[in-house]
């Protein structure tokens, strides 16, 4: 190879200058560049390859890093929500909760058992479109278009229930500390009865597609596993390391949110590789599915969707204009006049991609002292290097889509 | 069998004595203390213990306290948590601010390697023994710390937004 389009110290370069095959072919160097359809999101792979093997990749992320640490150190705690929607932007709903769930473990809130359980709902919609993204994507890097098509319909009439419930669709910023800002129309509970009627029987026929689809069980089956071991010393949680054998779920080791009131199972797969993934996944979105019908049958009766926190919880605007308190305290939480304890926090929650932790400390002041997101695509990207060690680059794209790699959460 | 604060306490006291301290439960996790020397063997101890069991680390991450004194200016905190008996523990190393170091802990815990790196690109803390100390979020060719309490968040350049009508002063942001 004349020209190498890395600089000469690369470490590549070396070891493709001292490496000779026996049949005078040359190793290369391929540039899973940063913008590249297949990666689902910004992060780059300078992979070594021996031909269509690759022998070593090295990872590049921080494409969209946004220093959300840094600013929420600069901003109160009602406008941290936005930056929580923007990490793992495919479940937006499991964020913001998670970040009002940490603020009411650091003022010692209980929320109504009723807002509780709009939570729950909502992290398990959230939950179902992650996994319908993921597993739909992962169908279209193998080549099978028509799962993606058929299922994406769903995660637009999800976007119209969130559209019922906060406004927005992708980035919903939902939520305020101690529930919702307003509770659910009655049109908000029919959209998400007909979602429950429809999406069952979609599913049902995008697990048909590909469960037993021959193409798909060669492109998947023992492609990219990883052993039980080697993926809790890399720090994964959530759908991938239940892949690999281990039930660690945040939901059922430390409930939050009356998760313990619920019954469901933790799928758990084997061998850890991307058809395992996928199954897990599948299985997930099948127990989130009844999870939502189980809160709604149990839903507690009445309209309580808020705790009543009024140092804390913005009070209705009309009442701002002609009653004295809400007028003061409208003030007080804009301007950041609020009781903040000096304490430190750290809650997680079970991500769409594993346990998303917030680890809060707090001085007193308006805002936070510091906030650190624990996020778990960050942390178990580091694995995939070695994961597609002698693999073929067409894997790599598989296990690439199969590990649900956010690049929003990847980088914040 | 549960897995209890004192049990955590008692063991690490009897096996480090003074360089574990200032054990609080706080917001129900169980923090500690530990000198930053000796952060390596607690941590290993942590995990290869058969009573403790720590097998799992949760979170690694910076702070910097620049009103502290010279040697207790930056920390590095520690999350683990022990998936057999379900339970978390904190733990805060305090390093000096002139030259922060610590040892690396991603020979005991794989994933820690990023983590690491990540508080090296934030804060600048040098982590001794990391296999790949460098910069991961930001531009290698950074010279600053940014998530360090002197930079600023914004380059004070704006002229369409004033800060007096969002409530931010020098003292709250």
């Amino acid at each position: 190879m004349s020209e190498l389009l890395l600089p000469p110290e690369h470490r590549y370069a070396e070891i493709i200058k001292k490496r000779q095959n026996e049949d005078g072919s040359e190793l290369s160097i391929l540039n899973l560049g940063p913008t590249h359809p297949a990666t689902h999101g910004i992060f780059q792979n300078i992979l070594l390859m021996d031909g269509e093997r690759i022998l070593e990749a090295e990872p590049t992320i921080g494409y969209i890093h946004r220093a959300f640490e840094k600013i929420a150190e600069n901003r109160p705690f009602y406008q941290i929500t936005p930056l929580t929607d923007r990490m793992n932007y495919c479940s937006s709903p499991i964020n913001n909760m998670a970040w009002w769930m940490t603020l009411e473990k650091l003022l010692d809130i209980e929320v109504p058992k009723r807002a509780q359980y709009l939570r729950v709902i909502v992290m398990e919609l959230a939950r179902i479109t992650d996994h319908l993204i993921c597993n739909s994507i992962l169908g279209v890097d193998t080549g099978a278009y028509t799962g993606f098509l058929y299922v994406f319909q769903f995660r637009e009439k999800v976007y119209e229930i969130y559209e019922e419930i906060c406004g927005a669709r992708l980035t919903t910023n939902m939520g305020r500390i101690g529930g919702f800002e307003r509770d659910w129309s009655p049109e908000a509970f029919r959209k998400l009865d007909v979602f429950l009627e429809e999406f069952p029987v979609a599913w049902k026929e995008f697990e048909n597609l590909f469960e037993r689809n021959r193409i798909f069980i060669d492109r998947t089956v023992n492609v990219g596993p990883i052993s039980a071991e080697k993926a809790m010393a890399y720090g994964f949680t959530g759908p991938n390391l239940r892949a690999a054998g281990v039930d660690y779920d945040v939901r059922v080791a430390q409930p939050y949110s009356s998760y313990e009131d619920f019954d469901f199972i933790v799928p758990v797969g084997k061998s850890g590789d991307t058809y395992d993934r996928f199954c897990v996944r599948n299985a997930e979105v099948w127990e989130s599915i009844s999870i939502i019908k189980q809160a709604l049958a149990k839903m507690p009766a009445g309209n309580d969707f808020h705790a009543d926190v009024p140092a804390y919880y913005l009070p209705p605007k009309e009442d701002v204009y002609h009653d004295m308190e809400s007028l003061i305290y409208h003030f007080k939480i804009v301007m950041g006049e609020v009781p903040v304890p000096v304490s430190e926090v750290y809650h997680a929650v079970e991500g769409g991609n594993g346990e998303l932790g917030f680890y809060l400390v707090t001085d007193g002041s308006r805002t936070p002292y510091r906030l650190h997101f624990r996020r778990p695509c960050f942390i178990y990207y580091q694995a995939y290097p070695e994961m597609i060690k002698g693999a073929l680059l067409s894997d790599a794209i598989v296990i690439l889509s199969s590990l649900n790699v956010i690049a929003g959460e990847l980088d914040a | 069998m549960a897995l209890d604060t004192t049990q955590i306490q008692d063991k690490l006291v009897a096996t480090f004595g003074e360089s574990v301290f200032n054990f609080t439960q706080e917001k129900s996790i169980f923090s500690l203390e530990v000198a930053s020397d000796k952060i390596t063997a607690v941590l290993l101890f942590l995990k290869n213990d058969e009573t403790l069991r720590f097998n799992f680390l949760t979170d690694l991450c910076g702070i910097h306290y620049p009103e502290n004194d010279e040697s207790h200016q930056f920390t590095v905190v520690y999350h683990l948590h022990n998936w057999i008996d379900n339970v978390r523990i904190k733990i805060k190393s305090y390093i000096s601010g002139t030259n922060p170091e610590i040892k690396t802990v991603s020979n005991i815990f794989l994933c820690a390697n990023w983590m690491e790196r990540e508080t090296y690109d934030f804060y600048g803390i040098n982590f001794i023994g990391h296999p790949q100390l460098k910069r991961i979020l930001n531009m290698d060719e950074m010279i600053s710390f940014p998530m360090r309490k002197e930079f600023p968040m914004e380059d004070g350049g704006r002229t369409d937004k004033d800060d007096r009508f969002f409530g931010r002063t020098i003292d709250n942001c």
